[in-house]
């Protein structure tokens, strides 16, 4: 085990900013797994400052209207729908 | 569609047992062919191996579906997988584990697992597989298939579940070196619908390649690989080499420094990307419908909690910790230095040999239920096949031979583009 700042107070909070609920048992079993885990990656600290070139370019073309997916085929599988549009929770 | 409709075959191989007729004609006329359950197809529900997922049915395939489809091939079932290809073992699929043909008992590796049990349970002829830290390689191996890693852009992603957009590639599983060059011949070249495909593979022969010519070929063996790996493993590995050298091939020892940390950049950059592109999942345009209260933030949590299973939730949560203020330098920015550092490694190994090698897995198949335990050391299993995916190249798993009947596959890492040289000598590695 590292001394890593992560408690399961600090993995509630990432669950909460990736949006999902965690049981107190969870957070705690994760908390012991990510010290480990990240106990690990610690040693990404050696690595040198690399300079690379990177190989992806950006890749142009005109827009062209083509046929996509019908409003039939794209509510398809949305657990709620209303007049042709998705259905979700409030915001707030 | 219903979720419980699928009878189980012997191996848990298939999470649905559905076919779809190919064309007449085309090279794969008369194969069957079993897709990886992350590839859209149309009408025929795409789970991705997770509860998020059990009840979507895509209304459009993915590239490579069509590809195979208009090739001849019929497809037989949606192979079982890691839920959102997050496993070496195909233990965290929602649909319960697949065993492994080769070995009872036994993990068929993953996270392509079903891909790889359905080849070696003669269930399908063919199989695609998609390849981010080596899920195609490693099953192939444990199953004593053969799955071939793709230099990154040559096949299209388009219509695949995404997992980690920068390493992933499709890839094809088979029992022979030149089945497996065919499927990839079916589904390389470019495809407007994915932007980061290249026309590597446009009019590409790979299974002609397949003609065990290996005279002169020099094969560098990455020390760094062999030293991890189990020592039965290690022995079945060097028979292979023997082989090759009996042939004319030329053997010689390579290190690469970089690779130490190949593992922990690959898992960084990779969680990093999923807790991105898994925000997709909230329960509105497909998931589950739950009875969950409460606002916007409140419902999409608990949609969430119900749909993902742990190792999920352990790679999301990873990934937002690594990208969070604070962190990002630490983690993810010393990540992407390290994959620069293991491609400009691999650069110059190229520079001296035409091929390296290396056992595909540093292990032999894990006993069922044996490995979930601890996610870290599922992790270092990893070792040999994620540095391939780091640096976009090709790589090809061939059957070495067998540890008391478990199967050791052989890697053979190829440069951009080197998919024939691969191929070539792998199918010299299985004569």
């Amino acid at each position: 085990m590292s001394d890593s700042p992560v408690d399961a107070d600090e993995v509630q909070h990432v669950a909460d900013l990736a949006r999902v609920d965690l049981d107190d048992s969870d957070a705690d079993e994760f908390a012991a797994q990510f010290a480990d885990i990240l106990d690990y990656f610690e040693a990404l600290d050696e690595v040198p400052e690399v300079d690379s070139d990177p190989e992806l370019v950006n890749v142009m073309r005109a827009d062209e209207v083509e046929e996509g997916l019908s409003q039939d085929e794209a509510l398809r599988n949305a657990p709620e729908t209303e007049d042709g549009f998705f259905k979700g929770p409030s915001v707030s | 569609m219903s979720s419980d409709h699928s009878p189980k075959d012997d191996h848990n191989a298939f999470v649905t047992n559905a076919r779809i007729e190919g064309d007449d004609d085309g090279p794969l006329a008369g194969r069957t062919i079993a897709i990886k359950d992350n590839m859209s197809t149309d009408g025929v529900r795409t789970t991705c191996g997770s509860a998020m997922l059990d009840d979507y049915v895509p209304p459009y395939n993915a590239t490579v579906v069509d590809r195979v489809l208009n090739a001849g091939a019929t497809m037989v079932g949606k192979a079982n997988m890691d839920e959102f290809a997050m496993g070496g073992t195909t233990e965290t699929s929602a649909f319960g584990a697949t065993e492994n043909p080769a070995a009872p008992g036994r993990v068929p590796g993953g996270s392509s697992g079903g891909s790889a049990a359905a080849v070696a349970a003669g269930e399908a002829d063919l199989a695609l597989g998609s390849d981010t830290g080596g899920s195609v390689r490693n099953p192939a191996a444990f199953c004593g298939v053969v799955g071939i890693k793709p230099t990154y852009g040559l096949v299209s992603r388009y219509g695949i579940v995404a997992y980690a957009n920068s390493l992933e590639q499709v890839g094809p599983l088979a029992n022979t070196v030149e089945d497996a060059a065919l499927l990839l011949d079916v589904i390389s070249g470019p495809d407007p619908n994915d932007a980061t495909t290249n026309d590597g593979g446009a009019d590409s022969d790979y299974a002609a390649a397949a003609d065990g010519d290996v005279d002169g070929l020099t094969v560098g063996v990455i020390t760094d690989l062999i030293e991890g790996a189990d020592d039965d493993v290690v022995e079945t590995f060097q028979a292979s080499l023997d082989d090759l050298e009996a042939q004319g091939a030329e053997i010689t020892e390579v290190s690469l420094d970089s690779l130490e940390h190949a593992v922990q950049a690959y898992y960084v950059i990779a969680m990093s990307e999923a807790s991105s592109n898994l925000a997709r999942f909230d329960g509105v345009r497909y998931g589950p419908d739950t009875d969950a209260e409460g606002n916007w933030n409140e419902q999409f949590a608990a949609v969430r909690e119900e749909g993902f299973g742990p190792e999920v939730k352990r790679r999301i949560l990873l990934g937002t910790y690594a990208l969070s203020a604070g962190y990002h330098d630490k983690y993810y920015k010393k990540a992407q230095d390290a994959r620069a550092w293991v491609k400009q490694d691999f650069d110059s190994a190229f520079e001296d040999v035409d091929v390296l090698a290396s056992p595909t897995m540093p292990v032999v198949p894990p006993k069922l239920g044996e490995s979930l335990d601890d996610p870290l050391q599922l992790y270092l299993m990893d070792a040999n096949t994620v540095p391939v995916n780091l640096a976009n190249l090709p790589a090809i798993s061939v059957p070495a031979g067998d540890v008391d009947g478990l199967p050791v596959g052989c890697q053979l890492i190829g440069p951009k583009f080197g998919e024939e040289t691969i191929i070539r000598a792998a199918s010299a590695v299985e004569n």
